[in-house]
């Protein structure tokens, strides 16, 4: 069976990703991603009903601990590698007209 | 005295025995690195001055008697994806140019808790997807063996430093392969450990499910001395396992740590150091040895069994059915992982911004494409997909079912056995520019390697020999969940039936004065007197 991505998937994937492809970029996504999607299709041979889907090999529990209040000032490290900051934030553009 | 050439472990002797002092033995990694990086290009920064500011620190703490550890004084090369406070850790992408960390992983903590003294960071593939370290931002890295060739990948930057021996050890990482691929390629010993043995805080995330960080030698004590070090139940990383606690099927019980008590999960792994597999139940999976499997490579592996068996082991071969199914299910979890993973890398908080932007969606969009490399772009896409809306069930859900089977697989082989060899690679490594241009074709590299990240298991890559071509061929062996103490032990009974093989580039890159391979012969015991 072989996968036919539409310019539209192509597009809409890039939204998701948000990654801005140029013409040659998308065309080879799209080439790139219909021969990984046929060879990921070899999965369909394999019967998985009733196989729980495993995200985690052990069994993770939720770990609890104490609920201390602390006061610590990590505003410094935080904003240490920002590209831009300014009084105690990031900086953005604007966002909102 | 070579120090260079010398184990992790036996620098660390002399330098407590005072024979050698943590600054020389800093300065005689900085002096290789001065000597070979031009040709082989391992790392991608190395810290000089800060390095010999910590030798001197640490020097005064094993003098007083602080530092008593097998790698205190002992220089360590770092995998740039994990995280090093005011070093820069670039994750060999554009993105993280300018990074440097506020914080240091754990796994390094730990290292330097223990006296190992950071030298630099090592080059990998961006973001640590690909296998042959030529993705790197930062130029690519050559195998010390043959310099037109790859290092593999991802870790090539951290197994050619300690293959050309510009430091005694070093830290990678492993998703699907990325410690024992280039440590086969590189000649040198990787192991990737059990999922949640060290901690992943302060690894930059690629699959969070499947990453864990692992020690790089030339040798089996060494990589267990160094793993005893790192491993830690650490609260920071919730998947982080406290493994004397842990309740698991094969080993059975869990650990008071009453005195005197042996823990089978635990983390004395230089205890599991012992020369004998007699026993020992050994399995081969068929399917791991037919088509696309180097007959040199099949051969020198083949020859490392035989040997085994003659030391006592019981060796058989089985199906381990599901192996064509690891590589698909692989990309997609790995993938979706890291189009999560990345979504971090947004031009506010920390690396790359691009120039010229209208409006907060803009500015994240072209950031994220100016600072992002081919191959990152691929997997962020095929992630991005398979989660999408009307995707997700038929790609990831579909996945994950069959990583639960693959792990079923892997359960019933342990029933049987106690360990599982297998290739590392199905050749040994491909000469530079031969591999990216045919993605595809690369993943199916990882074939040997990947389902032991799928079902969290600990695998050991070690050397076993050169092609007629004069690469290393290296072998891996498999354990069930937290039993590396049995790949530990397998993989030293094997060394010690051997001899550490040095490239012989080294001795012509570094000592140009002497005759060209006068130290490279098998078995001339110049590194490991007692081991042939």
């Amino acid at each position: 069976m072989a996968n036919k991505i539409s310019d539209e998937t192509i597009e809409y994937v890039g939204i998701l990703a948000k990654l801005e492809l140029s013409g040659e970029e998308k065309a080879n996504a799209k080439a790139d991603m219909e021969k990984m999607l046929d060879y990921i299709d070899t999965l369909n041979e394999l019967d998985t009903e009733g196989i729980e889907p495993m995200s985690h090999v052990f069994p993770v529990n939720n770990v609890f601990r104490e609920d201390a209040a602390s006061c610590i000032d990590g505003s410094e490290d935080t904003l240490a590698n920002a590209p831009l900051k300014k009084e105690n934030c990031f900086k953005v553009p604007k966002t909102i007209g | 005295m070579d120090i260079k050439s010398l184990t992790a472990v036996e620098l660390g002797k002399k330098i407590r025995a005072k024979e050698i002092s943590v600054a020389e033995a800093v300065k005689a990694s900085l002096d290789q690195i001065e000597r070979v990086e031009k040709d082989v290009h391992s790392f991608v920064s190395v810290d000089r001055e800060g390095a010999l500011k910590r030798a001197a620190r640490v020097q005064e703490q094993i003098d007083d008697g602080r530092l008593t550890g097998p790698l205190a004084g002992v220089p360590a090369a770092i995998k740039d994806n994990i995280c090093t406070k005011d070093m820069l850790t670039t994750c060999g992408s554009r993105m993280l140019e300018n990074f440097k960390p506020t914080f240091t992983a754990e796994a390094v903590r730990n290292l330097e808790k223990a006296g190992a003294v950071v030298i630099g960071k090592t080059n990998m593939d961006e973001f640590a997807m690909g296998s042959t370290t030529e993705t790197s931002y930062y130029g690519v890295t050559r195998n010390p063996w043959n310099l037109k060739h790859v290092p593999g990948g991802s870790s090539g930057g951290s197994c050619a430093a300690v293959a050309a021996e510009e430091c005694p050890f070093a830290l990678g990482s492993d998703t699907g392969g990325s410690i024992r691929q280039p440590s086969s390629f590189c000649g040198v010993v990787g192991i990737k450990p059990t999922y949640g043995t060290v901690s992943r805080y302060g690894l930059i995330a690629y699959g969070s499910s499947l990453d864990q960080i692992g020690p790089i030698a030339k040798d089996v004590t060494d990589c267990a001395a160094i793993l005893e070090v790192i491993a830690s139940h650490d609260p920071k990383d919730s998947t982080s396992i406290d493994r004397r606690s842990y309740v698991h099927a094969p080993v059975g019980k869990t650990c008071s740590g009453g005195k005197g008590e042996v823990c089978p999960a635990g983390y004395d792994f230089t205890g599991a150091l012992t020369d004998d597999v007699a026993g020992m139940r050994i399995g081969i999976p068929k399917d791991y040895f037919g088509k696309g499997l180097d007959a040199e490579v099949r051969e020198k592996i083949l020859e490392a069994v035989r040997t085994l068996e003659e030391r006592g082991a019981v060796v058989e071969e089985f199906d381990l059915r599901l192996v064509q199914y690891a590589i698909p299910a692989y990309y997609v979890i790995a993938s979706a992982e890291a189009s999560s993973n990345l979504s971090r890398f947004d031009g506010v908080k920390y690396g790359y911004r691009t120039e010229d932007y209208e409006g907060l969606h803009n500015m994240y969009k072209k950031t994220r494409s100016e600072g992002f490399g081919a191959e990152v772009k691929r997997r962020i896409m095929l992630g991005s997909f398979v989660l999408s809306s009307g995707y997700y069930d038929a790609y990831y859900l579909k996945a994950l079912r069959t990583k639960a089977l693959i792990k079923q697989e892997f359960d019933r082989a342990f029933g049987k056995y106690d360990v599982i060899i297998a290739p590392a690679s199905p050749t040994t490594a491909p000469e530079l520019g031969k591999s990216l241009s045919d993605p595809l074709k690369m993943y199916l590299g990882d074939i040997y390697t990947i389902s032991v990240n799928l079902a969290g298991l600990p695998g050991i890559s070690i050397p076993v020999g050169t092609d007629s071509k004069g690469l290393p061929v290296g072998m891996q062996i498999i354990g069930n969940c937290f039993e590396e103490k049995k790949i530990i032990r397998a993989a030293y009974t094997l060394e010690k039936t051997r001899s550490y093989e040095r490239p012989g580039m080294i001795n012509n890159l570094s000592e140009r004065k002497e005759p060209a391979g006068s130290r490279t012969e098998k078995g001339d015991g110049f590194m490991k007197g007692g081991r042939a």
